[in-house]
C-alpha cells in the first residue's frame, strides 16, 4: 500500500472543515444565522454546558458557519483549532487575556501595527500587563528583554508597515529556552507565504479581514494554537494547568493534553469578553480562503511587478521589500518567505511630506484608506495614519519617516498598476 | 489523579468530579500512541452521570511514568492492579483500539473483576502490515501521518472534538508528538503481537460491546468477524461515517452506544 498523504493546500482550502450539509445537503457552507441552538432535552441541554457533549449552545461561544472556519484555518497552518473573533485585534486581545493577567509581562517586537501597539503600550497597562519593544532584528534584545513574569513574545511575521522579517525560529528558540511561547500575527504572510507553526511559533492570530477574506467587505479575526506548546512542562501558566473556578475548579490541560490554551479561551475569554464573529461574516472570509492560493500568488507576482518599476524610478528614495538585497532582512526572507514578502510595502518618495501628498492624490486605480490586502490595490501615509498615535521616536525605530507611503497590492491587471503609479509620481514632481 | 500501580506513578483522568470507590466504576482505555485525552467526552459524561471514571494514561504514555508495557497481557494485569489501587473492587472496561484488546484480555483473564467491556474500533486480530510497523520503529513521524490520514474518515466532522473550532486531524497528530520517542513502536508491536484474541473471547463472561466506524479502514468492521463469533454476550453498534477515530469523528453517537449500554 503506498504512503497515504495529506490533501494539498488548495485542496483544505475547499473542503477543510466541512462537508455538504448534513440537514439539507447543502454544497456550500449554510450560514447558521441564529443566536441560539434547541437542546434534545434537559440532560443534553445539561450535558453541552458542562463539556461532556460536543456541540454549540449560543452563537457568542460557538456556531456551525464559525466552526467550519476555525477548522479550514487550523488545517491550512498546521494547527489544531482556532477561534474566529470580531477582529485580529480582538484576536490579539484573546491570545494575551488567556495566558497573561495583571503583573505579567511580555515582550514585544516593536514593528507592529499601531492598533497593536497601542494595545500593548498603552491600553494593557491599565489591566497590570507590561510589554518591552525590541528591534525584533536583535535577538541579544528578546533575550534580556525577558523577565521572571514574561508569559509571551509578540512579533509579526512581517511588520508593518517596514517589512522587517521576524526570524521566526530564532525568537522561538528563544521563547523556549524560558519556557514562555511565541505568538506571531501573520496577517501579511498567511498560511500560503509562512506556515509559522512549522518555523517554532505557538501561536499565531489574522487579522482575517485581509487576504484571507480578500474582499475587504468584513472585519474579523482568527486566533490559531498549534497545540505543541507544553504548558504544564513549563510551569507558568496556572490559568491553563491548575483548577479554574470560573468552570467548576476545570483543569484545562487535564481536559486535553494539546487544546488547553484554546478551551480556556473559548470557555473564558470569547464567554466574557465577547468579541466573537457574526456567521456572516464566517461565511463571507470562507469564501475569500477558497480562492486564497490562487489569490496570493497573484499578489505576489503583482507585487514583484510593481517594484521592479518603483526600484528604477528616479522620484523613488527607497523601497522596502525584503526580495530586494537592500532590504536589511533579505537573507532571513529567502530562508523564510520562498514563495514571495507578500503585497504590502512601504516606498519612499524624494520630496518628502508634500510630495507624498500629491502623490496619493494623483492616484486612480489605487484606494486612498485604511486597510491591506484587499483584491483592489490601496495606498495610505502611515506616520498620519494607521501609525498616527506613536511619536517620532517610535516611528522612527519602525522603519516609518514623513514620507513613507504604504501600498497594498491588488489582483488588478499589473500593467494599469505601474501605469497609474507612474502617473502619479510624475505629479507628485511637480510640486 | 495520580495513583502508585505497581510501584509506578499513575495518572488517570477522572471526568471532572472525584473517584468514588462506592460508585460503578468504569475505566477507559486509550489506544496506541494516545493518552486519556481522546475519552474527554464520555468520561467526562459518565462522571457525571452516576458513575466513577478512571480513563488512564498507561504506562509511558502522557502523565504515567513508563517505561510502556510490552504485551496485551501485561497492560491487561495493569488494569486490574489499577483498580486495586484506586479501591475499585469491579469495573467495567471501555477501549478503544489497542485499549480494546487490552479491555478484552484483561476480562478473560480477570472475570471477577470486570463487569462488562465495550471496544471500540477493535479487530481481532489487530495485524500491523509490516511497513507500518518498520516506520514506526525507524520513522515515527511518517508512521505518525500514516495512522492519522488512515484513523480519519474525511476533512470535516461535526461536531468536532472536543468542541466545536478543533481540527481533529491536526489534534490527534500533535498528540501522538507529545507521546515519548519509541512508545508508538512498542504500542504497535503489542497489537501485533497480540495472538489469544479469539481464544480471550472465548472466555469472556461479561457482557460485550462493540462499537465499529463503518469507514474504518484501520480496524474495519469485517475484521471483527471471529471476535464475534466466539463472544457468548455481543452487541454490535456500527456508526455510519465514522473512520477509526471514532471518538473524535463521532462522540455523540459513541456516548450514546455507551451510555445505553453501561
Amino acid at each position: 500500500m503506498p504512503a497515504p498523504r495529506y490533501l494539498s493546500f488548495d485542496t483544505l482550502s475547499l473542503h477543510a472543515g466541512q462537508r455538504p450539509d448534513p440537514a439539507t445537503g447543502a454544497r456550500a457552507t449554510p450560514i447558521y444565522q441564529t443566536s441560539s441552538f434547541v437542546f434534545r432535552d434537559t440532560d443534553h441541554a445539561a450535558a453541552l454546558f458542562n463539556m461532556e457533549r460536543a456541540g454549540h449552545v449560543y452563537s457568542r461561544i460557538s456556531n456551525p458557519t464559525n466552526a467550519v472556519l476555525e477548522e479550514r484555518i487550523a488545517a491550512l497552518e498546521g494547527g489544531i483549532g482556532g477561534i474566529a473573533t470580531a477582529s485580529g485585534q480582538a484576536a490579539l486581545h484573546l491570545a494575551v487575556a488567556t495566558i497573561a493577567g495583571a503583573g505579567s509581562h511580555i515582550v514585544s517586537s516593536r514593528s507592529l501595527y499601531g492598533g497593536s501597539h497601542n494595545l500593548l503600550h498603552y491600553t494593557l497597562p491599565r489591566f497590570g500587563i507590561d510589554t518591552t519593544f525590541v528591534d525584533p532584528r536583535d535577538l541579544d534584545a528578546w533575550r534580556t528583554a525577558i523577565r521572571p513574569n514574561t508569559r509571551l513574545l509578540f512579533g509579526e511575521t512581517l511588520g508593518n508597515p517596514g517589512l522587517d522579517v521576524l526570524d521566526v525560529p530564532a525568537v522561538a528558540h528563544i521563547a523556549h529556552d524560558a519556557k514562555i511561547p511565541l505568538l506571531v500575527d501573520a496577517t501579511f504572510t498567511t498560511p500560503y507565504l509562512m506556515r509559522p507553526f512549522e518555523l517554532g511559533a505557538d501561536l499565531l492570530y489574522h487579522s482575517a479581514t485581509k487576504f484571507l477574506g480578500g474582499h475587504g467587505i468584513v472585519i474579523g479575526g482568527l486566533l490559531v494554537d498549534s497545540g505543541a506548546f507544553d504548558w504544564e512542562a513549563s510551569g507558568k501558566f496556572p490559568e491553563l494547568t491548575e483548577p479554574y473556578s470560573g468552570f467548576h475548579g476545570m483543569d484545562f490541560q487535564e481536559e486535553s493534553t494539546v487544546a488547553a490554551f484554546l478551551l480556556r479561551a473559548r470557555r473564558e475569554g470569547l464567554r466574557d469578553f465577547g468579541a466573537c464573529m457574526a456567521p456572516t461574516t464566517a461565511f463571507h472570509i470562507l469564501q475569500g480562503i477558497e480562492t486564497l492560493g490562487l489569490r496570493m500568488a497573484r499578489h505576489v507576482d503583482n507585487t514583484r511587478k510593481v517594484v521592479q518599476v518603483l526600484v528604477g524610478h528616479p522620484a523613488v528614495e527607497s523601497v522596502g521589500y525584503p526580495e530586494l538585497p537592500t532590504h536589511p532582512d533579505h537573507e532571513i526572507a529567502k530562508r523564510l518567505l520562498p514563495r514571495g514578502c507578500g503585497a504590502v510595502f512601504p516606498f519612499s518618495i524624494r520630496g518628502g511630506r508634500q510630495a507624498g501628498r500629491k502623490f496619493i492624490e494623483s492616484l486612480r486605480v489605487f484606494s486612498h484608506l485604511a486597510n491591506v490586502g484587499d483584491a483592489k490595490s490601496l495606498v495610505i501615509h502611515p506616520a498620519t495614519t494607521t501609525h498616527f498615535r506613536m511619536d517620532d521616536a517610535a516611528l522612527a525605530a519602525a522603519g516609518i519617516g514623513p514620507g513613507t507611503i504604504r501600498l497594498s497590492i491588488g489582483l488588478e491587471d499589473p500593467q494599469d498598476l505601474i501605469d497609474d503609479l507612474a502617473g502619479a509620481l510624475r505629479a507628485a514632481q511637480k510640486v | 489523579m495520580d495513583l502508585r500501580v505497581d510501584g509506578k506513578q499513575a495518572y488517570a483522568y477522572t471526568g471532572g468530579r472525584p473517584f468514588d470507590g462506592a460508585r460503578p466504576a468504569v475505566v477507559f482505555i486509550h489506544g496506541a500512541e494516545h493518552d486519556h485525552c481522546v475519552w474527554v467526552l464520555q468520561s467526562r459524561y459518565l462522571a457525571h452521570h452516576g458513575r466513577s471514571v478512571l480513563a488512564v494514561d498507561l504506562p509511558g504514555h502522557g502523565r504515567s511514568a513508563g517505561p510502556p508495557l510490552t504485551s496485551v497481557e501485561a497492560l491487561a494485569d495493569w488494569i486490574v492492579a489499577l483498580l486495586n489501587a484506586a479501591g475499585a473492587p469491579k469495573a467495567a472496561l471501555v477501549g478503544h483500539s489497542m485499549g480494546s484488546l487490552i479491555a478484552l484480555e484483561c476480562a478473560a483473564r480477570h472475570p471477577g473483576r470486570i463487569s462488562r467491556i465495550a471496544l471500540v474500533g477493535t479487530a481481532v486480530p489487530m495485524r500491523v502490515t509490516p511497513e507500518l510497523l518498520d516506520a514506526t520503529r525507524d520513522a515515527e513521524p511518517a508512521a505518525q501521518d500514516m495512522v492519522n490520514i488512515w484513523s480519519h474518515s474525511g476533512y470535516a466532522q461535526y461536531p468536532s472534538n472536543p468542541g466545536p473550532g478543533f481540527w481533529v486531524m491536526g489534534e490527534n497528530l500533535r498528540l501522538m508528538q507529545r507521546q515519548k520517542p519509541g512508545v508508538m513502536h512498542v504500542d504497535f508491536a503489542a497489537c501485533n503481537a497480540y495472538a489469544n484474541g479469539v481464544q480471550a473471547a472465548a472466555r469472556v463472561a461479561c457482557p460485550v460491546l462493540l462499537v465499529l466506524g463503518k469507514r474504518d479502514v484501520m480496524t474495519p468492521p469485517r475484521a471483527t468477524v471471529e471476535l464475534i463469533a466466539a463472544l457468548r454476550d455481543a452487541r454490535v453498534v456500527e456508526i455510519p461515517g465514522s473512520g477509526h477515530a471514532l471518538m473524535a469523528e463521532k462522540p455523540d453517537e459513541v456516548l450514546d452506544a455507551l451510555a445505553a449500554f453501561l
